[in-house]
């Protein structure tokens, strides 16, 4: 039998329509930011893709003042039907330079084209369609008549889904009728530069929209901001909490989307091939950087072998490799900071007596990579089956029992989201039931959709995006 | 009766796994009227019975987040049932507490019965207002319920014994959540009398849990405990709260936003409560043939 190899088929990079510099946007204008310019790095090729002006706290202020006028001047007296047209318009543009920004998003993130162009940027207009049509729509969301914005929203977003990031904190914010200061992470800047381009091209009221590029010290000036009325933070359980010991005792209102160590739970009926990739989607999407990642296998322990065979042989197919190619399942990791936390925690789990699994994929030369990896025989105290690893990695645990299988799932300071794969309709109800977790897939992993709240409990953050229940977050009631 | 009998004096004590124990501490501490007439001795609660009233109503939880929200509407119910048949005891606390006229006591404990009533009608609605079918662009049912965040740390008004107290502590059941309560430190008595209602009132034991104290010295623990999910600092005053919000995210608990000041109790209320203590679960599965 002859084995056909796959051709190249790389997107162009000419698509993303670089530029050998990007600014921050505040008050409907490019302005040169007082702050350390930083260089955003393809994580696949380590090398520099642009300059990026920063804020400086001057600028935040600035940002945050323009973002108070156009609340009290444009945006908040408008009418809902108005406020409507400027989202609708937004989806709308960003259909259109979809092909754009998806090349763009991969160059910065290193996530592989495929899950750019077919998930990150068709959602993220998704999410712009759906809340525009909230925006006149108000009084029958559930929370009384004329529920009032709060003003102006400080929204710090992670690098794993710059654009959709970003869309998931800015549609619902304008749509109630907030104005925003947005600060994308560090490594991944370029495609919320591009959006507010299609901010001035959807002829926004100066202010309505600020993003301010930046570092960590950036999202503190805007978190400790006394012009800012509500955060809204997507990032680590560790920043998450600094952030809420800040704006204590303040008024500021605070939406918490923090870290997770999901458990995919896969009983002896369940289908195993369907499971087999629905748990490697679970971890391998995005390189495993998903919050909501099912990073915690626990299988049925009579089926766990014939698993683990068959998990093993379809990871050795993913293609890791150059994120621009068509075929390319697992891109580069977003950082080096990032691909040092991933190794050092895998170390710990050879050290600690886990059995690691790693794929034999070829792995460029250059870039930030890191092959797929297995690790069985793990304990619930090893650090690999507590902390989020944040990478392709998987560990395995086993159950016997439904209820141990809830036990071990819930055993975790999160509660984002988990799996259920079984045939038994009335054991998903049941387990579904019993997982604390904001969001459970079953027999389907990593699926989102705006009308679909999203969100954790405990320390996987408060609050919800998404669906009639996120509007909350932007709301005084 | 003869006119010179000697009445039996109540002892006063913490509330907690559903028995009566005193603190753990051995300490108490004089409780007295409004006009500053002693009144009772009431158990001075410590850290530890924090601690142990944590491991109750943890306890507790699945039970009652599992009971049918028919089940817990109807017990809620029984507890105004209860407090209906003692509504000359509550009036009589409450009056020597807050100092009030008796005819007002008796409206206030009226509408704390009421309250439980209004909140009882609330648990299998509640899913049906907040829930919702998700309308998904692909081929999945996807639903959304809302879930009972877990065990609540209440810090009860300091000035409405009663009505305040029942106001804060209903909606945590109703919501399935447990409670572990710090009731208004000089103004206990009432709390201590509703404890024999709810342990009267088929409400399962640590589901609620009441501590006579101080909220200011009890509250932090409550905030940092890694046990507790949510917190209510209502009775911890604008200077306590902003230590309350502190610790509490070292473990992101829900801090509940209350007003600078006591509102008022008899106003209707509205979901906002509810809402706090309740998590939104999204469950999504496959439609296919």
């Amino acid at each position: 039998m002859s084995t056909w190899e796959y051709a190249p088929a790389p997107e162009s990079r000419e698509i993303a329509g670089l530029k050998p510099t990007y600014r921050p946007f505040i008050g409907g204008e490019f302005v040169d930011g007082t702050g350390e310019p930083l260089k955003s790095v393809n994580p696949a090729t380590e090398e520099v893709l642009a300059e990026v002006g920063t804020a400086s706290a001057s600028d935040v202020d600035a940002a945050v003042k323009a973002a108070r006028r156009a609340y009290d001047k444009a945006w908040r007296r408008m009418p809902g039907t108005e406020r409507a047209k400027y989202l609708f318009r937004i989806a709308r543009l960003i259909q259109e330079r979809s092909r754009e920004l998806a090349v763009l998003e991969t160059l910065d993130n290193g996530k592989p084209i495929k899950e750019s162009r077919d998930a990150d940027v068709p959602t993220a207009a998704a999410h712009f369609f759906y809340h525009a049509g909230w925006a006149d729509k108000l009084d029958y969301a559930g929370f009384g008549p004329d529920p009032q914005p709060l003003g102006v929203a400080g929204q710090i977003i992670p690098w794993n889904f710059p654009l959709l990031m970003l869309a998931w904190k800015i549609a619902p914010a304008l749509a109630t009728g907030n104005t925003v200061v947005l600060k994308p992470a560090e490594t991944t800047p370029l495609t919320a530069l591009v959006f507010a381009e299609i901010c001035q091209q959807a002829d926004l009221p100066p202010g309505v929209v600020n993003i301010v590029p930046g570092a960590g010290d950036i999202g503190a000036e805007l978190v400790n901001h006394a012009g800012i009325d509500k955060i809204a933070f997507t990032g680590s359980t560790e920043v998450g909490k600094l952030i809420q010991r800040s704006v204590a005792g303040t008024p500021k209102r605070l939406t918490l989307e923090l870290g997770g160590k999901a458990a995919n739970v896969v009983f002896d009926d369940a289908p195993l091939d369907q499971a087999v990739e629905g748990i490697v989607n679970g971890i391998f999407y995005n390189q495993g950087h998903v919050c909501c990642a099912g990073s915690r296998l626990l299988a049925q322990e009579s089926v766990v072998d014939e698993l683990l065979e068959k998990l093993r042989y379809r990871v050795s197919t993913l293609r890791l490799g150059d994120p621009l190619d068509k075929n390319t399942d697992i891109g580069a990791i977003n950082s080096a900071e990032q691909l040092a936390k991933i190794r050092e925690l895998t170390e710990s789990g050879v050290a600690e007596g886990a059995e690691r699994w790693t794929s034999p994929c070829p792995v460029p030369e250059r870039g930030f990579f890191f092959a797929p990896t297995v690790f069985s025989n793990v304990e619930q105290s090893m650090r690999i089956a507590r902390e989020e690893i944040f990478g392709p990695v998987l560990s395995v645990l086993t159950f016997r029992t439904p209820a141990e299988a809830v036990a071990k799932a819930n055993n975790t300071p999160y509660g984002l989201s988990a799996g259920i794969w079984t045939e038994k309709g009335s054991r998903i109800l049941w387990m579904a039931n019993r997982l604390r977790a904001g969001v459970v897939w079953a027999n389907t992993f990593n699926r989102f959709d705006p009308t679909a709240p999203f969100g954790g409990y405990q320390e996987s953050g408060f609050g919800r995006e998404g669906g009639r229940t996120g509007l909350e977050g932007y709301l005084d009631v | 009766m003869s006119d010179n009998r000697i009445s039996v004096a109540k002892t006063y004590k913490l509330y907690v796994d559903g028995k009566f124990p005193r603190s753990e501490s051995g300490r108490t501490y004089p409780v007295t009227d409004s006009k500053g007439t002693f009144l009772a001795n009431a158990a001075h609660a410590s850290r530890k019975d924090v601690r142990d009233a944590v491991v109750a109503a943890r306890k507790a939880f699945d039970g009652w987040s599992g009971a049918t929200a028919y089940n817990r509407g109807q017990v809620l119910y029984r507890v105004a049932e209860m407090m209906e048949g003692r509504r000359e005891q509550f009036a009589a606390e409450v009056a020597a507490s807050e100092g009030l006229p008796s005819r007002k006591a008796q409206s206030v404990v009226d509408a704390a019965v009421d309250r439980w009533v209004w909140y009882a009608g609330w648990t299998d609605k509640i899913a049906t207002v907040l829930g919702a079918a998700n309308p998904v662009a692909g081929p999945y049912f996807s639903f959304t319920v809302p879930e009972p965040t877990g065990v609540v740390g209440v810090l009860a008004p300091q000035e409405s014994s009663l009505l305040g107290l029942v106001s804060v502590v209903a909606p945590v059941l109703a919501t399935g959540c447990t409670a572990v309560v710090v009731s208004s430190a000089d103004r206990p008595l009432p709390a201590v009398t509703l404890s024999e209602v709810l342990a009267t009132s088929d409400v399962p034991a640590g589901v609620v849990n009441v501590l006579t104290g101080r909220a200011g010295e009890l509250g932090p623990w409550l905030a940092s405990h890694g046990d507790v999910n949510a917190i209510d600092p209502t009775g911890a005053g604008p200077v306590g709260r902003v230590e309350i919000a502190r610790e509490a995210a070292g473990t992101v608990k829900r801090v509940l936003a209350v007003p600078e000041d006591e509102p008022d109790w008899t106003r209707r209320p509205d979901i906002a409560r509810l809402r706090r203590y309740l998590e939104p679960k999204t469950v999504w599965h496959p439609m296919g043939v």
